[in-house]
C-alpha cells in the first residue's frame, strides 16, 4: 500500500505499547482492522529502543500511561523529544487530570480504554498534523543527526532528501515502500524527516549541551532563541530550530518540577537516548548539554536535588528530586517516594550526585518507598533531565521517567535538578541509562546536568551534583569510571551515602550520598570538588545517571550498601568515567555503606550493573541516599560525592 | 437440529449474559473483529485474559491480606492497590466485563478514600464475580465451538 499519500492512512506504522497483554492484543487487532501497520511491545524500553533504532520506522506511537518499567508520560516526552513521533495516550482512567498530564507531557491524544474502532479510524490526523507544524525542524542539517541520532536518522538527515536514502534506512522498516512514498508524499508521516523533505535537525548531545549551556549562561527567562543560537555558534541550525527545542526545553523543565512521577519513565528512556535528552527543551538549564547523553546511562541530570535523590533511590519519576530540595522533593516524592526523606538533602545532596544513585535504588525502592529506583527498574533510567536550578525553576530532577529527556535518562527520568540556583548547571543529571543503554552509556552521562559549579550556592557543597554538572561533560567521558576501581570505590560510595533508606544509599554512594542531610552535603561535601569537577566535565556529563535504576551508581558506587563492592562492580558497568575523585570519596563511602547496608537493600541498585551506564545512579543513590536516612548520607555525601564522584558517579 | 438448537442456545446464552449486566458493548465489539482470518478471536481474548489477570487477582489477595489480617503489618497499601486496579480495570474493560470492570470502579474509589474495608469488600464481590463470568463464558465458548463457525457476532436484542 502506501503508494501515495492518497492511501495514506492505510499502512501508517504504529507502535503500540502496553503492558497488559489482553488490551495490547485487542488494540493490535483493533489497528489491523483499520489497516494499519501494527508492531507490538509490552515494554516500554523495547519501544524506546525499537524507536531510536530508527525514527522513521513509525508514525504513530499509542501507549498506556500505566506501565511498569516506565510510565508512559515518561516515555511521552521521550518520543516527542527525541523522535517527535505523535503519541497517543491510552488509559483505563480518564480523568481530568491525567488527561491535562498527558497534554501537558505533549500527547496528541488521549483515549480510554476499552478503545473503540471509530477512535482508532481517526488517529491518523495526528501524524499529518505533526507533520504539517513541523516543517521547520526538518530542514536543519542532518548532520547534526548523524553524529547523534542512530544511525539511520543520521543519514537520512544528512543527505536524506532522497528517498533514496531514506531507502536505505527505511530499510529496516518494515514497511520500506511505505515509507519512502509516504514520506514523498507527505513529507514524512512521521516527524522524522525521512529525509526526504525536511532535514531534521537533530538535537545531539553535543548540541544539547552547548544548546542548555547557552540557555543557562543567558539564564533561562532571557534565554531567547536569537541568543541562544548565538551563543552557541553552530552552523546548520536556524533560529526556528532553537525556538523548537527551547519550547521543548521548557515545558520540560516546568514538567519535571511539576510531575515528579515521571520517573519512572525517564528511566527507560535514559538508557538509550541521548539524544533524546536533548529535546528537552525546556528551560531547565540543562546545563549540561550532557543531557543529551544522559540517554544511556540514566543521566542522572544534576542530582542537585540531593535530597530527592538520595532519599528513595530516586524513584524514577521522582528522581529528580535532587537539588530542587523544594520542589524536587515534593514533585519527586510522588514518583519516588523518596522524596520526603529526602527533602533535606534534596538541596545539596544531588548536587553532586551524579545520580546514578537512583537508579539503583529506583529500583530497589520498593522498601523505601523510595521509588525512583524502583521504577527504573525495568531499566527505564531515571532519565533525569536535571534541569539545572535556576532559582526559579529546578526541574526537579524527577528522574521518574516521565522525563522525557531524551537523557537517555532512562528510566527514572531521574531529573536531577540541581539546585544551584544561580548555576544552572544544575542538571547534568544523567539519566539517561534508560534501561538498556545505560550500561553501555556512561559516558553519556552528559551530565552536563547541572553545573556543579553552581552549586556552590545552593548545594553548598553539595557534593555530587557538581560533579555531575558537568557542564562540560562530553558525554562520555566523564564517566569513564572504567579506572575507577569498581567496586571498591565507587561501589562504596555510592551507595553507602548513608542512605538511610538503604535503597537509596546506593545510589548514593555513587556520589550523591548527599541525600541524607542537606548539612553535609554542604559541608562535607566533599564534592566541592563537584564544582571542580564541572570543570572535569567530563563525568559530569556522564553521569547520566538516569539509568539509575539498576544502574546503580555508575560505578558500582551504587552498591547498595553493604554490597558496595559487590556492587561496585555493577556499578562499573557503567562505564561511568567517573571521575575519579569519586574513587576517593568512595573509601569514604564505604564505610557508609556498610551502614546504609543495614538500611536498606539498596543493593538492588546496585547489582543493578545496569548502572554502568547510568551514572545517575550516582545521584540517584544520592538522592536515594539521602532519603533513606539522611543522616547517613551526611557521611557518605560529604565525602562521597564530592570526589568519589568522579569515578562513579553516576555511573 | 443439533446445530440449529445448538445456535439458538448460543444466542440465548449470549443475550443473557447481556441483560444480566455481565458483558457489555465491547464484546462485541470484539466479535466483530472476528473474521475468518481470526475465526477464534474472541475467545483467544477471553483466555488471554484469564490467564494474564489470575496473577493480577493474586496480587490483589496478597495485597489486601496484608492488612486485614496484620496488626503490624503495614497499612493498606492503597497506592499499590490502586495501580493494580489500574490494568485491572483496563483489561476487564477491554474484554467488555461489565460487572468486573464497574466492581474495579468502585474498589479503585476506596482506595483513593483510603477505604480499607470497603476495598476487601468489593474485591470479594468482584472476584465472585469475575469467577462467574469466566465459568459462563466458558461454557459459551463451547457452544460456540459445538454450533460451528458459522456463529457471528449478533447483537443482543
Amino acid at each position: 500500500m502506501d503508494d501515495s499519500g492518497d492511501r495514506f492512512p492505510i499502512g501508517m506504522r504504529v507502535l503500540a505499547v502496553d503492558d497488559d497483554p489482553t488490551c495490547l492484543l485487542v488494540l493490535e487487532t483493533l489497528l489491523r482492522r483499520c489497516q494499519y501497520h501494527v508492531t507490538t511491545t509490552s515494554q516500554a524500553r523495547t519501544a524506546l529502543t525499537m524507536l531510536r533504532e530508527n525514527k522513521d520506522k513509525f508514525d504513530l506511537v499509542i501507549s498506556d500511561v500505566h506501565m511498569p518499567d516506565m510510565d508512559g508520560f515518561k516515555l511521552l516526552e521521550l518520543v516527542g523529544l527525541e523522535m517527535d513521533l505523535p503519541v497517543i495516550m491510552l488509559s483505563a482512567y480518564g480523568d481530568t487530570k491525567l488527561v491535562m498530564k498527558g497534554i501537558s507531557h505533549g500527547a496528541c491524544d488521549y483515549l480510554l480504554k476499552p478503545v473503540r474502532l471509530e477512535e482508532l479510524k481517526n488517529i491518523w490526523q495526528h501524524v499529518i498534523r505533526k507533520k504539517k507544524s513541523d516543517p521547520k525542524e526538518k530542514n536543519k542539517t542532518s548532520k547534526l543527526d548523524k553524529t547523534t541520532s542512530e544511525s539511520g536518522s543520521g543519514l537520512r538527515s544528512a543527505g536524506a532528501e532522497n528517498s533514496d536514502e531514506n531507502g536505505k534506512l527505511t530499510k529496516k522498516r518494515k514497511d520500506q515502500d511505505e515509507d519512502e512514498d509516504e514520506d514523498k508524499e507527505n513529507g514524512n508521516d512521521n516527524e522524522d524527516p525521512s529525509a526526504q523533505k525536511k532535514p531534521r535537525v537533530v538535537w545531539s548531545v553535543e548540541l544539547h549541551r552547548k544548546f542548555v549551556a547557552a540557555v543557562n549562561q543567558l539564564g533561562i527567562e532571557k534565554a531567547v532563541p536569537k541568543k541562544i543560537l548565538d551563543m552557541m555558534n553552530v552552523e546548520n541550525i536556524t533560529r526556528e530550530n532553537v525556538a523548537s527545542h527551547l519550547q521543548k526545553y521548557r515545558l520540560y523543565l516546568k514538567r519535571i518540577s511539576c510531575v515528579a512521577n515521571q520517573q519512572a519513565s525517564m528511566v527507560a528512556a535514559l538508557g538509550s537516548a541521548d539524544q533524546s535528552y536533548l529535546r528537552m527543551g525546556g528551560s531547565g538549564h540543562f546545563h549540561n548539554n550532557a543531557f543529551r547523553s544522559f540517554s544511556p546511562n540514566g543521566i542522572i541530570s544534576n542530582l542537585n536535588t540531593p535530597t530527592g535523590l538520595n532519599g528513595h533511590g530516586f524513584s524514577p519519576s521522582g528522581l529528580l528530586q535532587l537539588g530542587q530540595s523544594q520542589s524536587f522533593n515534593n514533585s519527586s516524592n510522588d514518583q519516588l517516594k523518596f522524596q520526603p526523606t529526602i527533602t533535606p538533602v534534596n538541596q545539596n545532596i544531588l548536587q553532586g550526585m551524579p545520580m546514578s544513585i537512583g537508579f539503583d535504588h529506583l529500583q530497589n525502592n520498593s522498601s523505601k518507598g523510595v521509588f525512583p529506583v524502583q521504577n527504573l527498574n525495568t531499566d527505564v533510567k531515571p532519565t533525569f533531565p536535571i534541569p539545572n536550578r535556576f532559582p526559579d525553576q529546578i526541574p526537579k530532577v524527577t528522574t521518574s521517567s516521565s522525563h522525557p529527556p531524551s537523557l537517555g535518562i532512562s528510566n527514572n527520568g531521574l531529573m536531577l535538578e540541581t539546585h544551584t540556583e544561580g548555576k544552572h548547571g544544575g542538571i547534568g543529571i544523567g539519566y539517561g541509562s534508560s534501561s538498556s543503554s545505560v550500561s553501555s552509556r556512561h559516558s553519556d552521562f552528559s551530565f552536563s546536568m547541572l553545573d556543579q559549579g553552581r552549586h556552590s550556592d545552593n548545594w553548598s557543597s553539595v557534593v555530587p551534583l557538581s560533579g555531575i554538572q558537568t557542564n562540560s561533560f562530553p558525554s562520555s567521558d566523564c564517566f569513564r569510571q572504567t579506572a575507577i576501581p569498581p567496586s571498591d570505590n565507587m561501589a562504596s560510595l555510592p551507595l553507602q551515602a548513608g542512605y538511610p533508606g538503604g535503597s537509596l544509599a546506593d545510589v548514593h554512594s555513587q556520589g550523591s550520598v548527599f541525600t541524607n542531610s542537606p548539612e553535609y552535603i554542604n559541608g562535607n561535601l566533599p564534592f566541592q570538588g563537584w564544582e571542580d569537577r564541572n570543570q572535569d566535565a567530563t563525568y559530569h556529563s556522564n553521569i547520566t545517571y538516569g539509568s539509575i535504576n539498576s544502574l546503580a551508581p555508575v560505578n558500582g558506587a551504587v552498591v547498595p550498601r553493604g554490597q558496595t563492592t559487590s556492587n561496585s562492580t555493577l556499578h562499573r558497568n557503567l562505564d561511568t568515567k567517573f571521575c575519579d575523585p569519586r574513587q576517593m570519596k568512595h573509601a569514604g563511602f564505604a564505610d557508609l555503606t556498610e551502614c546504609s547496608s543495614s538500611r536498606q537493600p539498596r543493593v538492588n541498585i546496585v547489582s543493578q550493573q545496569k548502572f554502568s551506564n547510568n551514572l545517575g545512579s550516582l545521584e540517584y543513590l544520592a538522592s536515594s541516599m539521602m532519603e533513606q536516612e539522611q543522616d547517613k548520607m551526611k557521611l557518605l555525601g560529604g565525602d562521597f560525592i564530592c570526589d568519589s564522584y568522579s569515578g562513579g558517579v553516576s555511573l | 437440529m443439533d446445530r440449529n438448537n445448538s445456535r439458538r442456545q448460543l444466542a440465548a446464552m449470549k443475550q443473557s449474559l447481556f441483560d444480566q449486566g455481565h458483558l457489555d458493548e465491547q464484546f462485541i465489539q470484539l466479535e466483530e473483529l472476528q473474521d475468518d482470518a481470526n475465526p477464534n478471536f474472541v475467545e483467544e481474548i477471553v483466555t488471554l485474559y484469564y490467564r494474564d489477570s489470575s496473577r493480577l487477582i493474586s496480587s490483589l489477595e496478597q495485597t489486601l491480606h496484608f492488612c486485614a489480617c496484620g496488626r503490624e503489618r503495614n497499612p493498606l497499601d492503597f497506592n499499590k492497590l490502586d495501580t493494580i486496579m489500574h490494568q485491572f480495570k483496563g483489561s476487564s474493560s477491554s474484554i467488555g466485563a461489565k460487572k468486573v470492570k464497574a466492581e474495579s470502579t468502585l474498589i479503585r474509589e476506596y482506595c483513593r478514600t483510603g477505604n480499607a474495608e470497603g476495598c476487601r469488600k468489593s474485591f470479594q464481590q468482584m472476584k465472585k464475580e469475575y469467577v462467574a463470568l469466566r465459568k459462563r463464558l466458558e461454557n459459551y465458548f463451547q457452544l460456540v465451538r459445538q454450533a460451528g463457525p458459522m456463529e457471528r457476532a449478533c447483537r443482543p436484542k
